[in-house]
């Protein structure tokens, strides 16, 4: 969950004193923030590129070749879908939830609800989340028990909780709210005269959405759900604390390589797995940008 | 009137304006009587301009004729059909939005080829058909521009085309100049006017400047509280406002204390006859125009109800507004700049008020200085 510490919505703001300032460089007053960016971002990434491209022999893509193992590709594939199928389902629950919230009173206790539950529960991950899930509808979660009791297993098949699925149903609760948040601002740009206008020039329902609305909120939807992929993608504490054995998904296999149980930890082909989640997540994240950029002209 | 002169493919003179009729429309919002019975009639290819303050009913007026929204009762007649019942789709109305209606995601092309695609005209149709709407309203270079690379006149201007584009029976134009800076309004307000005449396109233009709605219209509805308090030429209204509250909005007035008696007014000495013929005897106060005072010099130690100090002008081209300093109130006369000119600030001068019949104001009693 590192991607949403990043502001949600880029607003463009004219600088508050003006064009020139006397007294003090501009760069002072980002300094804090390029030293926070440095410290927790650059260097991390550094130290995973040095450490990925190095092993005992110097310079080498030793460190790589462990990628073409069975269980690596599977981590791996298993993240993409944990983070595609929880990103689809949360983009589209989440936008309908932010549909409900745009089109009512802007000033409504709905609203203000929604808000600021998702805020908060946008930012509810790692092991308060999982140990919510367990307490709930764990093995003796408190809702299983009661189910059983009344004659329905939720686990007849198997504890699928601690599967990929049981992962998807988990990081759909942050994702959801997190879909509300970046989705709500491009609902609220959608400008009631376009439908209005859509209707004078003779159009129905079907033709605002297909032709209007639909094409207007499209990049704003793809990009949220790319936010989602990377944010599922890139999650750490949830999983780590639900499931304590294998490394199902990419992000667990980097940590277990890294302290590996059974004494072989590689520090190598951790930076050369972390590399490979850093590029993925990169390439989500500058797709997701341009497609920010694009909402952002359209309906500020 | 006006006459339909064909215009590139858009106004075509087979398609003269249509008739217009709103029959005592009546709208309420929970406790707000936002229409409170309208009747207004259009003539085919005529302008009429709506006037009043905020909150009047002009833009509902404009909404349930286009059928944005529905009447609580009263009807809308389009060209002889009952439209009433019918959804804005289907209403064949061209609608021009205050600000900020244009598609984001189309060029100016495709905003105004939008309602041709909506008719299912063929893909080439439309192009050549929105780039002569485009040409009409002096945007043929445009074609190709989005809104956000348009200034806030240029996209009036294809708002303008888009609600043409589609030859509607009627023009809906919502303030849509307020938005824009002042020398801007003034040069689309002509614009909209000469491809307005140029289509021959029945017209509703509200508005809130009493500037814009006389310079633009062929009549002028003034409304108040949902209802139209004169509906006449720009001329008529200025000149001859029916009640106390056009004379208030419509131009400037000066507010003087008199008394009534006869029909007559007497204002600072001078009988007045009175528009009204219902007006109680008893103090009163008279609306009176800037340009129904005039003045004269007059000798430094002269004396009487209508001799006071210039103390400002305002120069306004061929004519300029002087403020008189009665000394109890101060006074408005407007008069050819040439005239004013001769009366500098500081001067005595003798007022007369031309005794054009005057209007009383509204239970506002008291001597309020202009
Ligand atoms: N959708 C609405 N809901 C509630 N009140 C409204 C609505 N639309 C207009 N009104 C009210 O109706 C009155 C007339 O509004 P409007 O026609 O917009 O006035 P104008 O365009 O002359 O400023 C106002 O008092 C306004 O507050
Ligand atoms: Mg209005």
């Amino acid at each position: 969950m590192t991607v949403i510490e990043r502001p949600l919505v880029e607003t463009v703001r004219r600088p508050l004193g003006g064009g020139r300032r006397l007294a003090m460089p501009q760069w002072i007053a980002a300094a804090p923030f390029f030293l926070y960016v440095g410290i927790f971002l650059l260097l991390p990434t550094a130290i995973v590129v040095s450490g990925a491209f190095i092993d005992s022999a110097g310079l080498s893509l030793a460190n790589f070749a462990t990628m073409n193992q069975r269980f690596v590709i599977n981590a791996f594939l298993n993240s993409v879908l944990l983070s595609a199928t929880s990103a689809i389902i949360g983009a589209v629950f989440g936008a309908l939830l932010a549909y409900a919230v745009a089109t009512g009173n802007p000033n409504g206790a709905f609203r203000r609800l929604v808000s600021s539950a998702c805020g908060v529960l946008a930012q509810f991950g790692g092991v308060t989340l999982a140990f919510a899930f367990i307490a709930t509808i764990g093995g003796a979660g408190f809702i299983t028990l009661w189910l059983q009791q009344h004659g329905m297993n939720i686990y007849a098949n198997g504890v699928w909780l601690y599967q990929l699925r049981g992962l998807v149903l988990v990081y759909i609760y942050f994702q959801i709210p997190l879909m509300v948040l970046v989705f709500l601002p491009a609902l609220d740009g959608i400008r009631p005269q376009w439908r209005e206008a859509t209707e004078s020039l003779g159009g129905g329902t079907w033709h605002y959405w297909r032709y209007v609305a639909g094409p207007l909120l499209a990049p704003a939807f793809l990009g949220g759900t790319l936010l989602l992929f990377a944010n599922a993608f890139s999650a750490y504490a949830t999983a780590a604390a639900l499931v304590n054995q294998g490394s199902i998904i990419a992000s667990l296999l980097i940590a277990n390589t890294l302290t590996s149980e059974v004494g072989l930890a590689n520090p190598g082909i951790a930076s050369a797995f972390a590399l490979v989640m850093v590029v993925i997540v990169a390439v989500v994240m500058v797709l997701y940008t341009l497609l920010q950029q694009r909402t952002a002209r359209w309906l500020q | 009137m006006t006459t339909a002169v064909a215009a590139a493919g858009v106004g075509t003179a087979a398609r003269a304006g249509v008739e217009i009729r709103l029959e005592n429309l009546r709208r309420r919002y929970g406790a707000v009587t936002a229409l409170d019975g309208l009747t207004l009639t259009l003539a085919p290819g005529e302008l009429v301009a709506l006037l009043g303050p905020s909150g009047c009913g002009k833009t509902t007026a404009l909404r349930l004729l286009a059928g944005l929204e529905e009447a609580d009762g009263g009807r809308v007649v389009i060209g002889g059909h009952d439209v009433t019942g019918l959804p804005a789709n289907k209403r064949d109305t061209g609608m021009v939005f205050q600000a900020y209606s244009l598609f984001p995601h189309m060029t100016a092309w495709e905003n105004v080829a939008f309602g041709l695609q909506m008719r299912k005209i063929g893909a080439a149709d439309r192009r050549r058909r929105a780039m002569e709407t485009l040409e009409l309203v002096g945007l043929g270079g445009f074609g190709n521009r989005y809104a956000h690379q348009m200034s806030g006149g240029q996209q009036q201007r294809v708002a303008l085309a888009r609600a043409l584009a589609i030859r509607p029976k009627v023009l809906l134009l919502d303030e849509p100049l307020s938005a824009l800076d002042a020398k801007v309004r003034a040069r689309l307000r002509d614009e909209i006017r000469r491809v307005q005449l140029e289509v021959g396109i029945t017209t509703l233009f509200v508005t809130h400047d009493q500037e814009e709605a006389l310079a633009i219209a062929d009549r002028v509805g003034v409304m108040q509280s949902g209802r139209l308090e004169q509906l006449g030429p720009p001329t008529t209204i200025y000149a001859r406002p029916a009640t106390p509250f056009v004379a208030e909005f419509v131009g400037l007035t000066n507010k003087l204390s008199g008394d009534v008696r006869g029909g007559a007014v007497e204002v600072r000495g001078t009988r007045i006859p009175l528009v009204q013929s219902d007006v109680p005897d008893g103090p009163a106060v008279a609306l009176i125009r800037p340009e129904a005072v005039t003045l004269t010099s007059s000798a430094e130690t002269s004396a009487g109800p209508l001799v006071g100090t210039v103390i400002a002008t305002a120069f306004l081209g061929a004519t300029s507004r002087v403020t008189v300093d009665l000394g109890d109130v101060t006074v408005l006369a407007q008069l050819a700049t040439s005239e004013a000119t001769s009366h500098p600030a500081g001067t005595r001068v003798q007022l007369a008020l031309r005794a054009d019949p005057v209007l009383i104001a509204r239970e506002t009693s008291g001597a309020t200085p202009a």
